[in-house]
């Protein structure tokens, strides 16, 4: 795998422990479908959150939040009504959330997690 | 903090409007909008800005930040909003003082490399600030010192943007680079145009004088290579320096043009638009943004139409209505302006086509008809709010080629015309009116100011004929007591009635 592949997967892993430490609970994680991945499914109280992770080991290229332009948006949205279909015993009617976690630094474990919370 | 405002300026024609920048940076992926309807180089704003406050290492936010140009309602135009988006759009960050950009007015369009650039319409945008109670405002470097005409208003010349947010108690480092030039100013210092130099024309002479004295409209009619031409830029010279509101004014319009204003101008505009002008062209016009025309940028002065019966009759007439209010008011589908235009008007023409009818000595090829055409071009309403009505013949050649200057310089003639006025604003002190021209025909008919019957009677004989109408008949007494002035008399005797009453119908051969 390549360095980036590592970097990516380290940033979500430390992305879950953040979240599992926020007290929400981790329903699913690198869910495929044909619309493309998502990293991260968790559950908080109300709602149920598809988080997109993105890590950077530096700013040379943007912010990672950057990276989550209107199309990547649009495209998170699909994904999260499609996992909704396929899961409906586990969404039970709840508001589907989107939201965003950022990681900067070379280590994914120390780096600076920014989180955005409900992406419109 | 997450919301931060400062100020910046709308103008619509001269008048500007306050607009209060707001920044507001919500939890959301990047993105840098602005709303309050700008105009697409006000929206480009958003390129500038971005590459502007990086190059000046300060930091733009990593969250959406939108910018809120308000009233809302108000249509804005032009890059001049650029400093303020910019300094509204770091403030949100905490790294300004929020009390210091609230109570500061910022004006001025950015380099991508951060600098500063000079807009057009500071002075008027300045002006504005100033009416609306802020003491503090930053414009460009380029456009400090017009910026500083405005009294009463502390003017911080900004180089580069960096520098703005140090005053505004950012921890940044400022680097000096060359600030940004204003463009070379447009008018050259006219050459000194002497009346002195006209040869051989006194009557013409004393008829622009007379018009400069009372304020009157002037049209002068004869043969090529009379000195109508000759005659008219010589006009600004002899009228009396602009008060210093009057010279605002004219700086503020030229501003607005776009021309580079550095100092108080006192001597009066000359517009000479080409006859091919259109109505739109002396009027003012432009679909989105209203830009002053000619008879705008000649407030407070001369507009000369040289070959007057050539312009198009439209935009003749469009000079009917600003003839009588003093100001334009251009509407548009999305706005309406209303610019000051209070200038005298100095028509010249040909007799006819060819140039030679009435003249002694030459003859004239042109059909009756086109020469009545030719002089029915200036309109009748138009004809009947000039004043003075002036035959310019061509100099014989014995006085042409006599080396002798005329004795009435410019300087001379500058004296006797504001000895004229200043007798003409006493006699109309507590009245809205200063100059001859601009008095009520009934007034002068009125009982105190009345002429004495036998001063009057050519006058009365020539309205009785159905020689002059009404309007013609006040118009004639304006230009008698402008005589009067001239001559330092109390009030116009038959001499000034009779010479006024030549003027006003031109010369009877």
């Amino acid at each position: 795998m390549a360095a980036k592949d590592d970097l990516g997967r380290a940033g979500e892993d430390r992305a879950a422990a953040h979240l599992t430490a926020q007290g929400y609970a981790i329903l699913d994680r690198n869910w495929r479908c044909r619309h493309g991945e998502i990293d991260i499914v968790a559950e908080a109280e109300h709602a149920v959150c598809i988080v997109e992770v993105k890590t950077r080991s530096g700013l040379g290229f943007g912010h990672p939040f950057d990276a989550v332009d209107d199309r990547k948006r649009d495209r998170l949205w699909r994904l999260a009504y499609a996992w909704a279909r396929a899961h409906p015993d586990q969404v039970r009617g709840r508001m589907l959330r989107l939201d965003v976690i950022g990681i900067t630094g070379a280590d994914a474990a120390t780096g600076l997690l920014e989180h955005l919370v409900d992406l419109r | 903090m997450r919301t931060a405002r400062t100020w910046a300026v709308a103008l619509t024609g001269v008048d500007g409007h306050l607009v209060e920048i707001e920044a507001d940076v919500s939890n959301q992926t990047p993105g840098f909008k602005i709303v309050g309807l700008p105009d697409k180089s006000l929206g480009e704003a958003v390129q500038r800005v971005h590459n502007a406050v990086t190059n000046a290492e300060l930091k733009l936010t990593r969250r959406r930040l939108t910018v809120n140009l308000s009233p809302a309602s108000l249509p804005k135009h032009g890059s001049g909003f650029d400093l303020g988006i910019a300094v509204s759009a770091v403030a949100t960050s905490g790294a300004l003082d929020a009390a210091s950009i609230a109570r500061t007015v910022h004006i001025g369009e950015l380099g991508l490399d951060g600098r500063v650039r000079p807009v057009p319409g500071v002075l008027p945008a300045v002006f504005a600030a100033a009416r609306a109670g802020f003491e503090q405002v930053v414009v460009p470097y380029a456009n400090a010192a017009e910026a500083r005409l405005v009294p009463g208003m502390q003017v911080r010349a900004a180089t580069t943007l960096a520098e703005v947010a140090m005053w505004h108690g950012a921890d940044v480092n400022v680097v000096d680079v060359e600030p940004v030039a204003a463009a070379a100013p447009v008018r050259a210092a006219e050459e000194l145009l002497d009346l002195a130099d006209v040869v051989g024309q006194e009557e013409a002479v004393d008829a622009l004088i007379t018009a400069a004295a009372g304020g009157h409209h002037l049209l002068m009619s004869g043969p090529p290579g009379a000195g109508k031409t000759m005659l008219a830029r010589r006009l600004p010279g002899i009228l009396p320096p602009l008060s210093e509101d009057a010279a605002l004014e004219v700086a503020a319009i030229r501003s607005l043009a776009g021309a580079a204003v550095n100092a108080l101008d006192d001597v009066p505009p000359l517009e000479a638009p080409h006859h091919s002008a259109s109505a739109a062209a002396l009027v003012g016009g432009g679909s989105r943004v209203a830009s002053p025309g000619a008879i705008v940028r000649a407030h407070r002065g001369v507009l000369f139409l040289d070959e007057a019966a050539e312009f198009s009759r439209t935009a003749l007439d469009a000079l009917r209505q600003p003839l009588e209010s003093g100001s334009i008011e251009i509407h548009r589908a999305g706005f309406q302006v209303r610019f000051p235009a209070r200038f005298q008007l100095i028509l010249a023409t040909n007799p006819c086509p060819c140039g030679n009818y009435g003249v002694r000595g030459a003859e004239c090829i042109c059909p009756p008809i086109a020469i009545r055409r030719y002089g029915a071009r200036l309109s009748g309403p138009l004809r009947d709010r000039i004043d003075i009505d002036l035959q310019v013949t061509r100099v014989s050649a014995s006085r042409a080629t006599s080396s002798e200057r005329s004795e009435l310089t410019t300087a001379v003639a500058r004296g006797r015309v504001a000895a004229a006025r200043r007798r003409a604003a006493e006699r109309w002190a507590g009245t809205p009116w200063t100059l001859n021209a601009e008095v009520a025909g009934a007034r002068l008919r009125h009982a105190d100011l009345r002429l004495p019957v036998q001063v009057r009677a050519p006058l009365d004989r020539a309205l009785e004929r159905g020689q002059i109408t009404l309007r013609g008949y006040d118009r004639v007494l304006r230009l008698a007591w402008t005589m009067a002035d001239l001559a330092g008399a109390d009030r116009p005797g038959p001499d000034e009635l009779g010479r006024a009453l030549f003027l006003k119908r031109g010369l009877i051969s």
